[in-house]
Parts: C-alpha cells; structure tokens; sequence
C-alpha cells in the first residue's frame, strides 16, 4: 500500500497504529469513533500476534492497556469524550508507573451525555492531566487525514521513548472525514527497541515489579520529581505547530484540529481582501508550542483564539503571549461546527476595530 | 481551483457512494480531495449527505457552506440546501422525486429523472450513478475516465456485472446532459 | 541434618509485614509454594490488589504489576493476552473483588480468561479500617455498620464465586479456609488446581479463601478462627462451587 488511498480518519488511525507495530487494543463502544475498533477488530483477526478485546466498559479496556503495555505491547484504546472520563484513572496509573501508551480521544460535545457532534471541550481534560496527581499527557492534534496517520507512528514511538501515555486529540469529524492517506511502511514489532523493564517472567533475571504505591513521601516526592524532570525534557524537545501566512500577519488566528481548518479556510477569505491574518495552529497541544506564539508578538498586533468550545486553550495562548498583546476569543460549543465564512466575519471585524 | 459539493437524499439512493467514488476519482488525478460524510443524529430519519471538495490547492475547510453544487435526489433535501448554493451555482434535481423548484433565479437548475433512466437501463439501483455521471458531465469536476477507474477501485471484490452496471449508469447520465444541450 | 522446613523460593526474604492472626501470610505462603512445585516462577505474574497484599511484591519474588483498585482482572487479561505462556495470577481483597472490582472480575471470568485469582475473604475492608465489605455478614459490626449490617439499610453479603460459577467461561471455582491445618492443606490444593486449570488453558479459575482479621474483628485470633468455622462459613459454604476443569 504505497499509493494514497482514500479512508475516514478513524481507520488512517488503525492502520497507522497497526503499522506502527501496535499489537494491542482494548475498547468500548461510543459513537464517534466506534469505526476505529471495528477496523481493529477486523485486522486484528487476521493476524496471529494481535490481541483484540472489547471490554466490558472503559475503564476495564484502559486497564488491559496497563496490563498489555506492561507485557511490553504497543497498546492502545480509544473512546470519546464520556469514555475518556472514565478512563482517566487508568491514565494517571500509566503516566504514575511509567507505561507507554497511547489513547484516542475522538471528542463530542458535552459536558455529561452531550451529543456526538464534533466538539473540542476536552482540552482542559487532556492537557492537564484529567486523572488525580502531578503528571502530564502528550497531546498530539491532528488536522488533516495525512497528519492523522503520522502523528499515530509518532504517539507509538514517543510513548515508548519517554514511558508515558499519549493522547491523540481528534473530533468526531475528524474521525469520520475521507482524505487521501499515504502511509509509512510497516514496522515489524520485534524489531522496535527492547524494553527493558517489562514484567513478562522473570527468566534469567531477578523478579520486577511494575507499581506506582509509594508509601513514603520522599520516595513519591522522589517519583513526582522524576517525572517532572522528563514533562521538562519533554516540553523542550516535542512541541510543533504550523505557521501559516504569519509572517506578515497583523492579526492571527490561533486554532487546532478541526477548527484549525475552518479557521484556515477564514484565512483564506480575509486575505482576498486584503486584511495581513495569519493561521497559528500547535499540533502539540500538551506541551504548548509557547516559544514561537510568544515570538509572533514582535510583529502581530493582537490574536484571536477560535475554538469549538467556551474557551480553553486561550489560556494557554494568554499565558504565551504574557499580556503583550490583545487576545480574544471566539467559540463554538456544543459541537456546533462554524463555517469558515462565519469565523472570517469574526476575524474581519475584530481585525478593523483593531486597526481602526 | 476547488470546487464544493453536496450530495443529499434519503437512505437507499446511494448518496455517499456518489460522494465517494468523485472523492476516489479526485485523488486518482492527484488532486486534493475530502469526503465529509454525516453520522450520528443528523442521518437518523433516513437522510442522508455527505460533502466532497476537490481542489488544486490543499483544502482549508472540508465543510461546504456555500458549495458550488448540491445534489438532491429527494424533496427534502430540496428544501434543506436550495438556499445554501453559491450564487451562480448549480443545484442538481431528481426531477422524478421533486416536483417543486427552489425560490431561487441566481442559480442553474439541472432536472435529471434518474428513477426513470436508471429504470430504463434495467438497473433501478444505479441512480445515484446515474446522477454522479449528469453532475460530472456539468461541473467537469474530474475526467470521465476517472470516475470509471474510481467505480472500479471502490467496488473492488464485487461481481463484474456489478461495476459494469454501474459504469453504464455513469454513461447514461453523461449522455442525458449531452443530449439535452 | 533434613532440612524439613525452608522458605520457598517464590517468595523474598522479607518479613510479612500482617497483623498477627492474619490470613494473608499463610495464603502467601500457599501461593508461593505452588508456584516453586509447579515450577513456573519465572514465567508467573502476579496483579496484587489495593487493599492488605497492596504490598505483596515485597514478598513474592516474581514479576509483579500493580492494578488499580478492583481493575486487577482487567490488567490480568491485558497481560496474559500478551503473554500466552505466561501464568498470571491475581491476589485480591473481598472489597477489590466483590466490591469496586466486579465488572472486571465477572467478565474476565466470562471471556473464560486464563488467569487464576485468589480471591481473600475476611468480610471486611482491612487496610481502611474495617469498614463494611461486601462480603461482610448479616449483623456484622464494622467502622460504617454501626450496630451490625442490616440487611435493609446495607444489604447482604454477596455471593461472588457463585455469581461467577454462573459464568460459562469459568471452569474452576472453589472456597475454602486457612483456619485448620486440614483447611489449609485443602487451600493449596486448591490453589495448585487452579494454576494447573490455567496452565492446561481451561479457563478462567478461582478460588475463595475465608481468612481471619482478628484486628478489625476485633477478635482474639482464636476467636477470629472460630468465627470464621462457625459464623462465617454458614454464609460462604467450603466446597467446590464448579470443576468443569
């Protein structure tokens, strides 16, 4: 398969993860990602090292990830917005115990049952955390279907590299839309560098144990720290982001995902008549491409945060650009879905209350 | 150049195949495709519509909301796009299906009976194929030939007869506009 | 000079940290010992519990990971998919199995996962201090059933290795009890049958130990033993509950 082939951004997803020598995957129903463990299901049963299991609820599926990813697999689950609630426990136990991981969150609206339109009111819940303790999570996020098969071989391997769970942050229509894929050749799992710490027997070894119980505060205070120590390395080395049209940008857009792309689209629209606006869209949301948006301040007179949400990353953005600049938002919620006209109105107008 | 596009019916016409196989045929000429199908509660009801765009450049936006052409095969869809096309834009009918025409003069209006053509061919379920071959002959979106070689490819593993028909149907519909000029 | 005693190898040389009278020692003592004469130590796997044996990798000496509470049958069935020639088995509390666990227990029993569990049953949560469990008796006084368990404010103790021989894909499920040298000479047969039922790829075994807490019983370990033959077991039966193995 090295020509481009045509699939929903669910499927790019299991393919690319399949591809990335993911042999694990455990998960439970919820509409808008059910494709994703269907096609699991279905490659899965055709090979003989691949385990597939839909489990009881979420968060017995997040805790066969533990199990399997402590075996030494390249594990996975997904889910949408509820389904990533209820595994959020099992998220902090990997990011506590130190296992690679990685979680799919096709995000709906919520709070509570909400609908199963595509929304991204999960960003607090993703970057911050979600579960209980001093940890973090990567957070890759997507925007085209190309993206979505890259950042899938990426979430595998920054797992592993750094021992911690990583999230892919998509939407409901993330997960649905056909684009053209083309996808790296496949990885031969035995051939991925050996774990040295998994609990798989201990033959010829001494016994090892996997936990996260540290029952004397120096020795926790001790973990936390150590953990810290790798979000740091993490933070200095990971974050990404595309930059488009900023260069001479008067205004920029700060968006992700999907509502980078409508808020692309807006781009394009204001630009033909004549307005300087810019697309500044982290494709690591967790950790925060900081650096580059604080940069953007030397020329770019105010930012403006789209969401499809009340508001969230904007205080990540506030926090980058440090009150040196004007930043507004505009949101959608609700999995309510902007048109590009819509969000260009937007920017148009506070692009002249600015300027004039 | 990219051009937007809605396909809309109700369950059972082939609306997302239609959608499909021009987004398969898009890529195929190495152009810039989406294919943005509707799920969940929007399709509860028996509706169904998907969007494709197809373009030269990278696609900002996958989400038409004033596409070039529309596409219905049922009154309801009808009613639920007339007033999104672009003006000076093309809505496709089913003029078996609807009756009424949009409220609109700043748009063309391509009436196709794909019940009856597809009918008259011996194949009542190609009239979605029928309609995509009217749409490409119209909008020249992608080349004929790459909506054949799309059939093909998205019908791989199916009957022979099958692909055939609904290669046909494709002919038919190109050949309805042709004939109407 | 016959050694006649000696510690088996499965286990560490470290102390059991257990109350006196407790259980849990003795039933790691059993685990160990079946799983030095099966000679499967160094491809077995232990999911220990939050609760009491939350610290039983001090004691096992063989790979050990940790479960969220009652998760342990998931994190089980993760691994032991991985892992097809492994032995994984889980050690856990009345309140991790019975309790906060039992979505996770009864379907792994249900996929007939091959895991064995060793399921401790002292009718109360010890490590918290005694409040009530699931399994906790009718009358029953704990830190939260002041008085004792009323059945119509707290329920009733519930049957979990019966609800779980209900399960088709479980194949071996027996209860017993470490309050006699016959009970425990019964336990680690139990114990062996079970592994073997894993190690033969049967399905999903269990067994069900009665062990006393005298310290949140509140009860000599005596009286704590005597509790358990004449009170407890009135509740929880010792029996083979199922042997499709």
């Amino acid at each position: 398969m090295s020509a481009k082939t045509l699939m929903r951004g669910t499927h790019v997803l299991g393919e690319a993860a399949i591809r990335a020598g993911c042999r694990a995957y455990f998960g439970y129903p919820i509409t808008p990602q059910n494709e994703l463990p269907e096609y699991m299901a279905s490659k899965f049963a055709k090979m003989d090292d691949a385990v597939f299991i839909q489990a009881e609820s979420e968060i017995a599926s997040i805790n066969m990830v533990i199990g399997a990813a402590a075996a030494g697999a390249r594990a996975m689950t997904s889910s949408s917005s509820p389904g990533i609630s209820l595994k959020q426990e099992g998220i902090s136990y990997l990011a506590a115990m130190e296992l690679p991981a990685v979680i799919v969150n096709m995000m709906r609206g919520g709070p509570g049952l909400g609908n199963i339109a595509p929304a991204q009111g999960d960003y607090f819940q993703a970057t911050r955390g979600g579960g209980h303790g001093d940890y973090r999570v990567i957070v890759l996020a997507p925007a085209y279907g190309q993206e979505i098969a890259d950042m899938t071989r990426q979430a595998f391997d920054l797992a592993d590299y750094y021992r911690t769970p990583v999230m892919i942050l998509g939407d409901g229509m993330m997960g649905q839309m056909m684009e053209p894929v083309l996808f790296p050749e496949p990885v031969d799992p035995s051939s991925l560098p050996k774990k040295e710490w998994v609990v798989n027997g201990s033959k010829g070894r001494g016994s090892r144990v996997i936990l996260s119980l540290l029952l004397d505060p120096p020795r926790e205070e001790e973990h936390n720290w150590k953990l810290a120590r790798k979000y740091q390395a993490i933070t200095e080395t990971i974050p990404d982001q595309e930059m488009y049209l900023t260069d001479d940008a008067e205004l920029v857009v700060v968006a992700y995902g999907t509502a980078a792309r409508i808020a692309k689209g807006a781009v394009h629209r204001v630009r033909q008549s004549g307005l300087k606006v810019g697309l500044y869209r982290p494709k690591t949301l967790w950790p925060f491409p900081s650096k580059p948006l604080a940069k953007l301040c030397d020329h770019v007179g105010q930012f403006l945060v789209f969401e499809m949400s009340t508001g969230q990353m904007v205080e990540d953005v506030r926090l980058a650009v440090e009150g040196r600049r004007e930043v507004s938002f505009y949101g959608r919620p609700g999995g309510v879905v902007s048109t590009p006209e819509e969000v260009a109105a937007i920017v148009s107008s506070a692009y002249h209350g600015k300027s004039n | 150049m990219s051009l937007k596009i809605i396909f809309s019916g109700f369950g059972g016409q082939g609306v997302l195949m239609m959608g499909y196989v021009l987004a398969y045929a898009g890529m195929n000429e190495d152009k810039h495709v989406t294919f943005l199908p509707a799920y969940g509660a929007e399709v509860r009801g028996g509706t169904a519509n998907c969007t494709v765009v197809v373009s030269d450049e990278e696609i900002a936006s996958p989400i038409a909301s004033s596409p070039e052409f529309v596409v219905a095969m049922n009154y309801p869809s009808m009613v639920k796009y007339q007033n999104m096309v672009k003006s000076g834009g093309t809505m496709f009918l089913n003029s078996d299906l609807i009756t009424e025409r949009p409220a609109r003069e700043d748009i063309n209006l391509v009436l196709v009976p794909v019940n009856t053509l597809a009918h008259d061919m011996g194949a009542d379920r190609s009239l979605n194929m029928v309609m995509l071959g009217a749409v490409r002959e119209v909008t020249n979106m992608v080349s004929e030939n790459s909506v054949l070689g799309a059939i093909e490819t998205v019908l791989e593993g199916k009957k022979k007869k099958l692909v055939e028909t609904n290669q046909n149907a494709i002919s038919v519909g190109s050949e309805f506009i042709r004939q109407s000029k | 000079m016959k050694k006649i005693f000696s510690r088996p190898d499965a286990l560490k040389d470290n102390p059991f940290h257990y109350c006196p009278g407790c259980g849990h020692s003795i039933i790691h003592r059993l685990v160990a010992e079946v799983i030095d004469e099966l000679g499967i130590r160094d491809r077995t796997i232990g999911v220990p519990p939050a609760g009491c044996a939350v610290l039983a990798y001090n004691y096992f000496d063989v790979d050990m990971c940790e479960a969220p509470h009652g998760r342990a049958a998931a994190v089980a069935t993760g691994m032991k998919r991985i892992l097809k020639d492994s032995v994984v088995f889980t050690y856990q509390g009345d309140g991790d199995i019975a309790a906060i666990g039992t979505a996770e227990t009864i379907h792994a029993a249900n996929r007939g996962e091959r895991i064995t569990a060793i399921f401790v049953n002292n009718a109360v949560y010890g490590m918290t201090g005694g409040q009530m469990a699931p399994t906790t008796l009718p009358g029953q006084e704990t830190t939260t059933t002041p008085g004792g368990r009323l059945q119509v404010r707290d329920g009733y103790p519930l049957d979990l290795s019966g609800m779980l021989a209900l399960a088709a894909g479980s194949v071996y499920i027996e209860r017993t009890a470490v309050t006699s040298p016959k009970g425990i000479i019964r336990t680690k047969k139990a114990i062996k049958k079970a592994f073997e039922t894993q190690l033969e790829d049967k399905g999903f075994s269990l067994v069900e130990v009665l062990s006393p807490c005298p310290t949140n019983w509140k009860m000599s370990p005596k009286d704590s033993i005597r509790w358990v033959d004449e009170i407890m077991t009135k509740i929880f039966p010792l029996k083979v509950i199922k042997d499709v193995a």
